[in-house]
């Protein structure tokens, strides 16, 4: 086994690994969730019900599963990056043959306790399985396209997937998610260019098609596009959520309404205020202050990410805390994006605050392989 | 996976390099958020503050309370009745339709009404009460709230309505309100917020159409907070508006009606002045309209009637007619002489039956003639000649001033609709209307009131109180606002020599109290209540002979003008009835019953009448069928 290689005399065991967690990442990670409670209450008009409460199960659920995930050695999960890509692969084809449509879209498989979404297991399925990927690969042979062609595949086919639900979000997060993964891998940069500059030929030809028979995306999609591009054009239409959602934003001011006094989210003002919406609430009602205080707490994550990923001679434990820390970093940035009418709005959640199951619980299964990356390090 | 160590030296320079550079873009992006929360929140806070409470906050009117107006003994002319009705709210009467046919069970609602009902709530949004009945009376309503448990989202409300109890007898004088029309905003220029309410209602005609400004009082306000679908979340503040205010005229509404009935069945119009102050005490008009249908919704066959009608309901003529005043502008002709001092009362002017004047024989009315004629002979025959001969003299200049002095050709600002301006044509007025030279058969016309010369009924009564008073009256209409009495017109002397009035007057007496007055018949014998009047007969088409074989459209128009009591004058009227034949048999007995009533309050002891028309005056009295006025003041003052 692979980590004979390492001096793991110092690795604890049993219970003692616990003390060798990553435990400012957990206070982060809670404190974030935290002000999620708050906020759904708040939106939910100062009632536990029907967001706040089921978030807070969610949470425990999801904490004891990152404690549980964290526990075991982070080979362990290195070795099922395979399987669990092949697992989630599966659940998102039996999504598109047996799932619910919610939102004009294919996204959930109703497991009767709770409704879950393969695209959100896939985000770090796929992180794992790129980093797995470039553990096993040989370094030499990393920019050799041949090889980049591998996981390249691997993703598209998941990316595939999404689309046809259809989840531009998550197609997006899948894309940009794995090619970090594969740009801390060092991939040579070229390769990047390159992607990019297709990027911007493919955006041109999805513009370009529209209309026609074979135009790439659904009209809501081009719809919701056009919108970004120009919120003021439909404002009670298609711009409703961008305009309502940055005039909720902005009459927070500085120091907001106070908690629980957003006018704008307690009237209904807001579209889904207590999922993809739910920053413009916090910034309402805590203002500038607070928004910039969230932000803080996300990039605190990240920043202990990046230095338990820099401390980490493991090949596979470092890629794999850089994708998650990219994963969660992407969440919050397009999601923040979004709702500040930067970005177009393609329906991802603000991680750990915004309620939903599958996002909470992946998210914090994600953080357990960094925390098992972390305990599990070579010393 | 086994790894040489120099692998792993280079992987770990290599992830380190890339994580760096990534947590530097990172971080980049993160700055770029931040700066764009800064820009929302600090930079544009102020702009997003307000969107978001013009979002939350909406502001609605509340309707003030409309004045009422009373006439001048106090009794209601127009009220704000209770209006009980039924409203429905969408969302919580389940099945709208079923809730319905349920509520048509209780109260009476045809198929059409329901259907009408149904779609006014599909069409507004399921929060928002709909008004589903209207007018309903207080059973009808009890059966709704007996019946509440079973009518979810019924329920019976109650509104103000205008009402005119007077109903009829008004109808031109208070006119009548209506909800505000697209067509009222495109021609008022009027920014009260309250006129944007849906079917507010404002005054379209008369009074309550003149009086707008002061009866609509100023609109309340709330402001609620609502949430995005426009529901009402919580009242944050609340400002009462003002009531209109309530306005008494100068009407004597027991006699405006006995007017109206007195003239019912022609068309025709009365007006009586109060000589002292010019109070206009009625402004009677037949045929009438009941004004209620109009504030209810008047149905196209009631309105196709009312426009149909050849004797023209929905016109005021006493105020909007403008008839040839005929013999009784004779008086004005005669003091245009005497004031210019161009003849005296006692000169006489032989009548041959007619004149000959620029090649034109002008015939009096009494072919064979009447011999020597001075200034009272005049008016108590009707002398056409005697006017001929004045007119000749002293050429129309003189005349059309004569008429202006005495009221005529000016129009009156009185809170009505279409006040007439009559006419008082002089030479300049013929260049520039007719574009033709006067010619002196025009000056010997107009001294008979033919002609151009165009008088209303409110004139004529103007002009009469001004020969009763020897001073300018001017007639108003309205008494008091909220109790505050509107002061008194100036009424100066007209600077006429007393003596030149006092013989007009005194021809005026003859008329109608020598045995040979035209008006003779139509005479008050009671002393001390005795009327002076002139009456007269205006030609409407040119070649007629006499009254009974011409179609109605062509029969002359009957007047009188009189006041009374002579010695005292109190009460002036003019009386016109629109192809009524001669104006001693068709108005003079209408103007001397209307006197009377004046003067008495009421019906006069029979005995105020001359022996051989007290049969008619006692089947008159019996006929006619007036309000109860003391139960409508009784109603009102218990409401």
């Amino acid at each position: 086994m692979s980590y004979l290689e390492y001096q793991i005399q110092h690795t604890p065991t049993g219970l003692r690994k616990i003390l060798y967690l990553n435990w400012p990442v957990i206070v982060l990670l809670s404190t974030i969730c935290g002000v999620g409670f708050l906020m759904l209450y708040s939106v939910a008009g100062g009632s536990f019900t029907p967001w706040a409460e089921p978030q807070m199960k969610r949470f425990a659920l999801g904490m004891v599963a990152m404690f549980f995930v964290a526990m075991v050695p982070v080979w362990f999960w290195r070795n099922m990056a395979a399987v669990a890509y092949l697992i989630s692969l599966l659940l998102l084809i039996a999504v598109e043959l047996f799932g619910e449509v919610g939102m004009g879209a294919q996204r959930w498989i109703n497991l009767g306790f709770m409704r879950l979404q393969p695209s959100e297991l896939m985000k770090i399925t796929l992180v794992l399985l790129i980093a797995a990927y470039y553990d096993w690969l040989d370094i030499r042979k990393t920019s050799h396209p041949v090889w980049v062609l591998v996981p390249v595949i691997l993703v598209l086919i998941p990316v595939a997937l999404v689309l046809r639900q259809p989840d531009l979000g998550t197609a997006i997060l899948l894309i940009t998610g794995s090619g970090i993964v594969m740009f801390a891998a060092g991939v040579s940069l070229w390769y990047f260019a390159g992607v990019i500059g297709s990027a911007i030929g493919i955006i041109t030809a999805v513009f370009k098609t529209r209309g026609t028979e074979w135009q790439f995306l659904k009209d809501y999609q081009y719809r919701r596009i056009d919108t970004f591009l120009d919120p003021s054009r439909d404002p009670l239409g298609d711009g409703y959520h961008i305009t309502q959602s940055k005039i909720a934003l902005g009459s927070g001011g500085w120091t907001g309404r106070g908690y629980m006094q957003g006018t704008q989210s307690r009237l209904n003002f807001l579209p889904e205020k207590h999922t993809d919406f739910i920053f413009t609430t916090l910034a309402e009602e805590f203002g500038f202050v607070g928004g910039i205080t969230l932000l803080g707490l996300y990039f605190l994550v990240l920043m202990f990410c990046l230095t338990s990923a820099l401390q980490n001679k493991d090949r596979f434990a470092s890629l794999m805390t850089i994708g998650v820390a990219a994963t969660f970093f992407l969440f919050f940035a397009v999601n923040m994006s979004m709702v500040m009418g930067i970005a177009p709005v393609v329906g991802v959640p603000l991680p750990l605050v915004s309620y939903g199951g599958s996002a909470m619980l992946v998210i914090l299964v994600a953080f357990g392989f960094v925390q098992s990356a972390h305990v599990h390090r070579p010393r | 996976m086994r790894r040489p160590p120099r692998d792993n030296e280079e992987s770990t320079r290599g992830i380190t390099r890339r994580s760096l550079l990534l947590g530097t873009a990172w971080l980049a992006f993160g700055g770029g958020l931040a700066a764009r929360m800064r820009y929302l929140q600090v930079d544009q806070a102020d702009q997003y503050r307000l969107l978001a409470d013009e979002n939350r906050i909406k502001d609605r009117l509340i309707a003030p309370a409309r004045g009422l107006i009373w006439d001048r003994n106090g009794i209601p002319l127009a009220t704000n009745e209770q209006n009980y009705r039924v409203v429905m709210v969408r969302e919580d009467a389940g099945d709208p339709s079923e809730a319905l046919e349920k509520l048509s069970k209780l109260i009476p609602m045809d198929d059409a009404a329901r259907a009408k009902a149904l779609k006014a709530v599909m069409d507004r949004a399921p929060h928002v009460p709909v008004a589903v009945a209207d007018r309903l009376t207080w059973e009808e309503v009890s059966a709704i709230a007996v019946n509440g448990p079973a009518l979810p989202g019924i329920t019976p409300e109650v509104g103000l309505s205008r009402n005119y109890p007077a109903a009829d007898d008004l109808c031109h004088v208070v006119g009548y309100v209506g909800p505000v029309s697209d067509y009222d905003l495109s021609r008022i220029d009027d920014k009260d917020p309250l006129l944007q309410i849906p079917k507010f209602q404002i005054g379209k005609s008369g009074a309550e159409n003149k009086l707008e400004l002061q009866l609509r009082g100023t609109a309340g306000n709330v402001r609620n907070e609502v949430n995005a679908g426009g529901r009402v979340i919580r009242e944050l503040d609340r400002r009462e508006g003002n009531p209109g205010a309530n306005v008494q005229l100068t009407i004597d509404a027991p006699l405006q009606n006995f007017i109206q009935a007195r003239l019912a069945g022609e068309s025709a119009s009365a007006v009586v002045i109060d000589v002292e102050t010019g109070d206009l005490l009625a402004c009677g008009s037949v045929p009438t309209f009941d004004p209620n249908k109009f504030v209810r919704g008047i149905s196209t066959a009631d309105y196709g009637e009312l426009t149909g009608n050849p004797l023209n309901p929905l016109q005021g003529k006493a105020v909007q007619g403008a008839y040839p005043p005929g013999s009784t502008f004779k008086m004005v002709t005669a003091l245009a002489a005497l004031d210019a001092g161009l003849i005296d009362t006692e000169e006489t002017v032989r009548c041959g039956g007619y004149v000959e004047v620029g090649g034109r024989r002008f015939h009096c009315w009494k072919h064979s003639g009447h011999g020597h004629m001075n200034l009272n002979l005049s008016l108590r025959n009707s002398c056409d000649v005697y006017y001929y001969d004045l007119a000749e003299r002293v050429g129309i200049e003189r005349i059309s001033r004569m008429s202006r002095r005495l009221g005529l050709g000016e129009r009156y600002d009185l809170p009505m609709s279409a006040v007439s301006s009559g006419l008082a044509p002089d030479k300049a007025w013929k260049l520039e209307r007719r574009g033709a030279e006067w010619v002196i058969g025009d000056s010997l016309n107009a001294s008979i009131g033919q002609g151009f010369v165009l008088a209303s009924p409110l004139q004529l009564a103007v002009m009469t109180a001004r020969l009763a008073t020897g001073r300018a009256i001017v007639p108003r209409l309205v008494k008091s606002v909220n109790s505050t009495e509107v002061p008194l017109l100036d009424s100066p002397s007209l600077e006429l020599n007393e003596n030149h009035l006092r013989a007009v007057r005194q021809g005026m007496y003859s008329v109608s109290n020598n045995r040979r007055g035209t008006a003779f018949a139509s005479r008050i014998t009671e002393d001390g209540k005795r009327l002076g009047g002139k009456t007269g007969t205006s030609q409407v088409s040119n070649n007629r002979v006499n009254n009974r074989n011409v179609p109605w459209e062509q029969r002359d128009h009957a007047l009188f003008v009189g006041f009374a009591p002579f010695d005292a004058p109190k009460y002036a009227v003019s009386v016109v009835v629109e192809h009524g034949g001669g104006g001693s048999k068709a108005a003079a007995p209408v103007a001397r019953d209307i006197l009377l009533h004046a003067m008495y309050g009421g019906y006069p002891p029979l005995a105020a009448y001359p022996a051989a028309a007290r049969g008619n005056a006692q089947r008159m009295q019996d006929d006619l069928e007036l309000r109860d006025f003391d139960a409508l003041r009784n109603e009102s003052s218990r409401a």
